[in-house]
């Protein structure tokens, strides 16, 4: 079968699975949600049908329906965008999900292409002036930001920068600027997410320039590298036809798998921040015991991922064509 | 690889004139050179093995101390006085809380459990991943299909937020339960990479020789193309075990896994929710908890770039002095991985 089309045919097939394990965990597990829920609405004092009722109306399945149908339900939901209602903000989940994704996904691209391209530059540096005293520094100090989790960095950045009023410690945009391409709405957008960014892509700096340092020397070593200097080709083709991509190329498998790591690190992220994304509102959730909305979130969220590492695939194949070669011998 | 069972039979052939206890303790004092002795000089050779062993053995000295119970426990009103600050008092070496518990008996009292949760996740981590990209990298066709299938369905979902829906159904507060937790996804990524790693070893010659003279497959797996790998294994077992530190320190931090006692996490959270940030005064209680959780992440990654002299089978056998059978690769540079 063609690459592409199976891969895109994988797309439906993932988000149809995920949406079988949404439904397991919120239904199969012992004393799972829903089972809390009914015990607190009972304590409250609400009649045994009415807690039926309302909890029918909150999730979009019948809890006294057969399992099978409850399913089918769930998925026709998923299908038509139906998570039910929220229950603490008390509007469609789907609503919220609509507010929060575009403001994940910017952080998210924004950092990771920040940190990716920072990262490859000094890496490269490091490579070429292999063993000098830049290299030295600054490898050591890679390691150092390997061994700083992001939200330290986040929470340091709020004590320095955010707290004495330079950044604003919380939402996307200023209160009462509208949506628009205006000036005002712009820098008000900039300014709300340059510290999560930052201490995001702070975060990541550190592994992307050791690894494209590792790749860099062992690219200088080969011969076609050395091949091409003797055939007297110019230090900038050889530095980017040959050195850059042979030492990017591996990364950016690596990247399709940062994406994910990444997608699931702004949950952490936009609490500390206060930044209204998917993982806030998926703290939101758990903390007031929002079922409905905190898987809506998990599931939005894992679309959201599987989208993104489809788009970095298809382009991978653009770069590298042994890639939709495909198909191994078995032994 | 393929000199142990000759050395072996020579032992057997010599045990025949020799004391049968005597040949014994020649195997294991030649297996302790080799395996140990060796190694560990090897090891200790690079600066940063030394500076990252050196780390964690402070981080093990503090389980032990908790263990045994030299320090005392954490607990509230311990010191008179609130908010002290570090080396002020030498009762309280780094300091106390809001609430008067000694900051230093805090850390060391989680150290155990925030060891065994490492210890779990990145195993748990790395020998699913290995042994799934092992067989589906040198297997290839069916197998691999749909071990890839499998592991793609796991990749493509975030793993924190899994993490979060699976701690409310499960709330795991068994530290090797809750390591196993963390990283429940973490295998399928690194198995996907180290397939790749394999695709490229079971091309390889000496593979294609083994195949060739009839050695069964998991033979093959375990003694041509597992060692090749374990650089790599042991690299990524360290970043399994630092993403376990920081997946369970952040979650403890947004207040989403549940827990009986303090630990680095908890710590980090109450300081930060009373008023950590807002004074200086309470800075240090926010500090001490980072800076335990920075020292084991950087102990742990130290020791990872250093591991590879280790395993690097040209730099080991360059030490013990067999060098006639390394000439010919000597030109390959040395791969720094991460």
């Amino acid at each position: 079968m063609n690459y592409y089309l199976k891969r895109t045919l994988q797309i439906p097939a993932t988000i149809f699975a995920v949406a079988t394990l949404t439904f397991g965990l919120i239904r199969l597990l012992p004393g799972g949600p829903f089972t809390q829920l009914r015990l607190e609405l009972l304590r409250q004092g609400i009649p045994a049908e009415q807690v039926d009722a309302r909890i029918e109306a909150l999730q979009n399945i019948r809890p006294d329906a057969p399992l099978w149908q409850q399913y089918i339900d769930y998925m026709i939901g998923v299908v038509q965008l139906d998570f039910g209602q929220s229950i603490s903000l008390n509007e469609p989940v789907i609503d919220v999900l609509a507010r929060a994704l575009p403001w994940t996904v910017f952080l998210v691209v924004t950092s990771t292409v920040l940190m990716f391209v920072i990262g490859v530059a000094i890496g490269a540096l490091q490579a070429y002036w292999e063993g000098s005293r830049f290299d030295r520094i600054t490898s050591g100090g890679s390691i150092f930001l390997m061994a700083v989790p992001y939200y330290i960095f986040a929470v340091i950045f709020l004590f320095v920068l955010g707290y004495n009023w330079l950044f604003p410690t919380g939402n996307a945009v200023a209160r009462g600027v509208d949506a628009s391409l205006s000036l005002a709405y712009v820098s008000s957008v900039l300014h709300h997410a340059a510290l999560p960014i930052l201490a995001f892509t702070l975060g990541g700096i550190g592994s992307t320039a050791l690894n494209m340092r590792g790749n860099g020397i062992q690219v200088l070593g080969a011969e076609y590298v050395e091949v091409a200097r003797l055939r007297g080709l110019s230090n900038g083709r050889i530095a980017t036809r040959y050195v850059a991509k042979n030492a990017i190329l591996p990364m950016y498998t690596g990247l399709l798998l940062l994406i994910g790591f990444r997608l699931g690190g702004t949950v952490v992220l936009e609490e500390i921040f206060s930044y209204p994304g998917l993982g806030y509102y998926m703290i939101k959730a758990v903390h007031a015991n929002d079922y409905p909305l905190m898987m809506g979130c998990f599931l939005v969220i894992t679309m959201t991922l599987v989208v993104g590492v489809y788009i970095a695939d298809l382009t991978y194949g653009l770069i590298d064509p042994r890639i939709s070669a495909g198909g191994s011998d078995e032994y | 690889m393929s000199t142990e069972p000759d050395s072996a039979e020579g032992i057997d052939w010599r045990s025949e004139t020799s004391n049968v206890e005597m040949s014994r303790r020649d195997r294991l004092n030649e297996l302790y050179e080799q395996k140990i002795r060796v190694p560990a000089l090897v090891a200790w050779s690079d600066g940063r093995t030394r500076v990252g062993i050196l780390i964690l053995s402070v981080y093990l000295f503090m389980a032990l101390v908790d263990v045994l119970g030299l320090w005392r426990d954490a607990s509230t009103n311990q010191a008179e006085v609130a908010l002290l600050q570090p080396f002020e008092n030498m009762q309280y070496p780094l300091g106390t809380t809001r609430s008067g518990v000694d900051l230093l008996a805090l850390i060391i009292d989680s150290t155990p459990f925030i060891l065994l949760m490492v210890l779990a996740g990145g195993v748990w981590a790395t020998a699913l991943a290995v042994a799934v990209g092992t067989v589906s990298g040198y297997k290839g066709g069916t197998v691999d299909a749909v071990i890839t299938a499998i592991s793609d369905f796991f990749m493509a979902i975030p793993g924190l937020p899994l993490v979060i829906v699976l701690a409310i159904a499960l709330s795991p507060e068994n530290p090797i339960m809750l390591g196993v937790v963390l990283t429940i996804n973490y295998w399928a990524g690194l198995g996907r990479s180290i397939r790749s790693q394999v695709l490229s070893i079971r091309e390889a010659s000496y593979v294609e020789a083994s195949r060739t003279m009839g050695t069964s497959t998991p033979r093959i797996i375990v003694k041509d193309v597992l060692p090749n790998l374990m650089p790599y294994v042991m690299v990524n077992f360290v970043l399994a075990a630092r993403y376990t530190i920081f997946a369970s320190v952040g979650l403890y931090f947004i207040g989403v896994l549940p827990h009986s006692g303090q630990n680095w996490g908890v710590t980090l959270n109450n300081a930060y929710n009373q008023g950590g940030l807002f004074s200086t005064q309470a800075l240090h209680w926010l500090l001490v908890p980072i800076v335990a959780i920075v020292g084991l992440a950087f102990g742990l990654i130290l020791l990872s770039q250093g591991m590879d002299r280790i395993f690097n089978p040209r730099v080991r056998t360059r030490l013990t002095g067999e060098s006639e059978s390394i000439a010919e690769e000597e030109d390959a540079t040395t791969t720094e991985m991460i």
